[in-house]
């Protein structure tokens, strides 16, 4: 197999393709959050006039709450009654399965052709 | 591979210095439970918040059995590619140049983010000991946090022994410190002050169900993510085929007690509400621990061993995403420019000094659980190419093929197991962070393509082959 020669990259074509990735990579995580998408809906329930009967708090939990600096029900009201949503759709679970398992596969075959190329010049054509 | 001193590189592109062999296996221990010891210090008890105490000591050994799973696996493959890039390297000689490349990044990431996370614990912590010292009004944490990664990036700079060794003294310290805990609140010395069975009562012992279980499996990674990170420093370490299999098991197996340590200290001593809320309640969950147990003693061992922690593992992280970050500039994979060594100090100086603003960006600019979040879900795709990646190491070059340093037990159950609490722990993300999960797929999806369609031209093909391995079987 010819040897491949590479093109030599200009230091401004460098630059661009160090832009490039970290512009991609911030945006992967802050546009999420900018967009508001970002995190699970933990959100407080609200209980009306707290008591720490009321939020299913037994004596012992009560001494720990007040050691940690919540002198009242009321005080740790939204942290106590905070819950994670885990109501899904069936579908939206298959659309993540599918976005997984493909970008492995599409990751694993375009490899698998940049690999052949690597090898067949490394040890000669068969 | 030859062992001397001073490996000298004359394949990546006619540079002439390489990186110096002067690590041995303490220093690999340091490195991996360096970088991961601050997760029993702040991080993991998000999983308590997704599914309640016993639900994150589920998690805490299901994820266990995970990382005993990579640490095998990456002992064997590791033991025989040793060189800089670690898993990096591996995916380039056994998969291919862009799973490589894809490795690379979630390597850079995974650390990265880590590193972020650590500076952001480290300015909670500073606050707080100002205000439990006085201070009224708070402090801006900001300069703390730019300061922290500064100094660990100057002292990677300077050269990896140093930095390790730093490392090994401040990590022991910190491991100590959990020990000390455990010992002082626990009925076997201590006062007993253990309140498990009331804190764990009624609805507070699964509060989500079953499935809180799977959910705690998200951040159950926390306790262990980065003991993987040992093999970066394959290029560096003496010995790698002794070392390297030596430090991370080690250091997996240190990083089980101080995990199940951890857990009974703190589900034993605060309300599952309280410990599994990391950004308005236990941000640093060990230190609060501390302090509910009323000794000032143990409060300062305990906050020394969180800002211990948490600059222990960020200096690994800068260690190894550097690393990373180099090996994929020497490949052309990146800029070439990243691919220098320093003439004096013989680091990565350049890609040492880019990653500094990186972390900067997303230390300042983002909330802990999301910087956690991003890190844990790059550290998950890189576990779920190790098993790709063991099958066909095997394949390719069966046992009698190639020598390994260390040959891992029951294959491939190990690596059908990895892949398995995988397909668990992608779900676990889905519930409650399906967003981000499906940005930073479709993040790598599209740098992979941007790799596959425009980056690979600048790359030498035979070049990307360094190993003195036969041609692989199939090819």
């Amino acid at each position: 197999m010819a040897r491949y020669i590479p093109p030599v990259q200009s230091k401004l074509g460098q630059v661009i393709d160090v832009i490039v990735l970290v512009v991609l990579s911030v945006g992967a995580l802050f546009v999420p959050l900018w967009l508001g998408l970002a995190g699970s809906a933990k959100l407080p329930v609200p209980v009306e006039n707290p008591t720490w009967e009321s939020l299913g708090q037994n004596p012992v939990m009560v001494a720990q709450w007040n050691k940690l600096g919540f002198p009242d029900a009321a005080s740790a009201h939204d942290m106590i009654t905070a819950r994670y949503d885990y109501s899904f759709s069936w579908i939206s679970l298959a659309v993540m399965v599918i976005v997984i398992v493909g970008y492995f596969v599409m990751m694993i075959r375009f490899s698998d052709i940049e690999y052949r190329e690597v090898i067949a010049e490394k040890f000669g054509e068969k | 591979m030859a062992h001397s001193d001073m490996d000298v590189d004359h394949t990546a592109h006619g540079q002439s210095m390489g990186l110096l062999r002067v690590l041995g296996p303490a220093h690999v221990w340091a490195l991996g439970v360096g970088i991961v010891l601050v997760g029993e210090y702040m991080g993991w008890n998000f999983a308590v918040g997704k599914g309640g105490a016993y639900a994150a000591l589920i998690a805490c050994w299901f994820a266990g059995v995970l990382y005993s799973c990579v640490a095998m696996i990456d002992s064997e493959v590791t033991s025989t590619v040793a060189a800089a890039g670690g898993q990096y390297t591996q995916a380039k000689h056994i998969i291919g140049p862009l799973m490589a490349f894809n490795v690379g990044l979630y390597l850079v990431f995974a650390y990265t983010m880590l590193e972020a996370g650590n500076a952001i614990t480290l300015g909670f912590l500073v606050d707080t000991v100002a205000g439990m010292t006085g201070h009224e009004g708070g402090l801006d944490q900001r300069p703390f946090i730019v300061l922290a990664i500064m100094f660990l990036a100057w002292l990677n700079y300077r050269g990896v022994l140093a930095t390790l060794t730093f490392n090994l003294v401040i990590t022991a310290i910190a491991f100590v410190a959990i020990i000390t805990i455990f010992l002082a609140t626990s009925p076997l010395l201590g006062a007993g002050e253990m309140l498990h069975k009331d804190l764990m009562s009624g609805q507070a012992s699964l509060p989500y169900g079953w499935l809180g279980i799977l959910a705690a499996m998200h951040f159950g990674l926390w306790y262990y993510l980065g003991i993987e990170g040992t093999t970066q420093a394959a290029e560096e370490v003496r010995s790698p085929a002794r070392s390297l299999p030596f430090g991370t098991l080690a250091g997996i197996m240190t990083l089980l007690i101080a995990a199940t340590l951890t857990w009974y200290v703190c589900a034993g001593l605060m309300p599952w509400e309280y410990l599994g809320d990391g950004v308005n309640g236990a941000v640093a969950p060990l230190f609060s621990a501390a302090q509910i147990t009323g000794s000032s003693a143990l409060v300062w061992l305990l906050g020394i061993g969180t800002l211990f922690a948490t600059l222990a593992s960020a200096n690994g992280c800068i260690n190894d995403a550097s690393r990373a970050w180099f090996s994929m500039g020497r490949d052309h994979y990146l800029p070439a420019w990243f691919g220098a060594v320093h003439p004096v100090y013989r680091t990565p100086y350049r890609a040492i000094i880019f990653l500094v603003p990186i972390a900067l960006i997303f230390a300042l600019g983002a909330p802990l659980d999301q910087v956690i979040t991003f890190s844990i879900l790059s550290g998950l795709l890189g576990y779920t190419f190790m098993p790709i990646n063991m099958i066909m190491f095997r394949k390719k070059w069966p046992l009698d093929t190639i020598k390994r340093g260390y040959e891992h037990p029951l294959h491939p159950l190990p690596a059908i197991s990895l892949m398995a609490l995988c397909s668990v722990t992608y779900f676990a993300v889905f519930l409650g962070y399906g967003t981000q999960l499906i940005a930073m797929i479709g993040f790598y999806i599209v740098v992979s393509l941007w790799f596959h369609f425009w980056r690979y031209r600048f790359v030498k093909r035979a070049d990307q082959f360094t190993m003195p391995w036969p041609r692989p079987r199939g090819y």
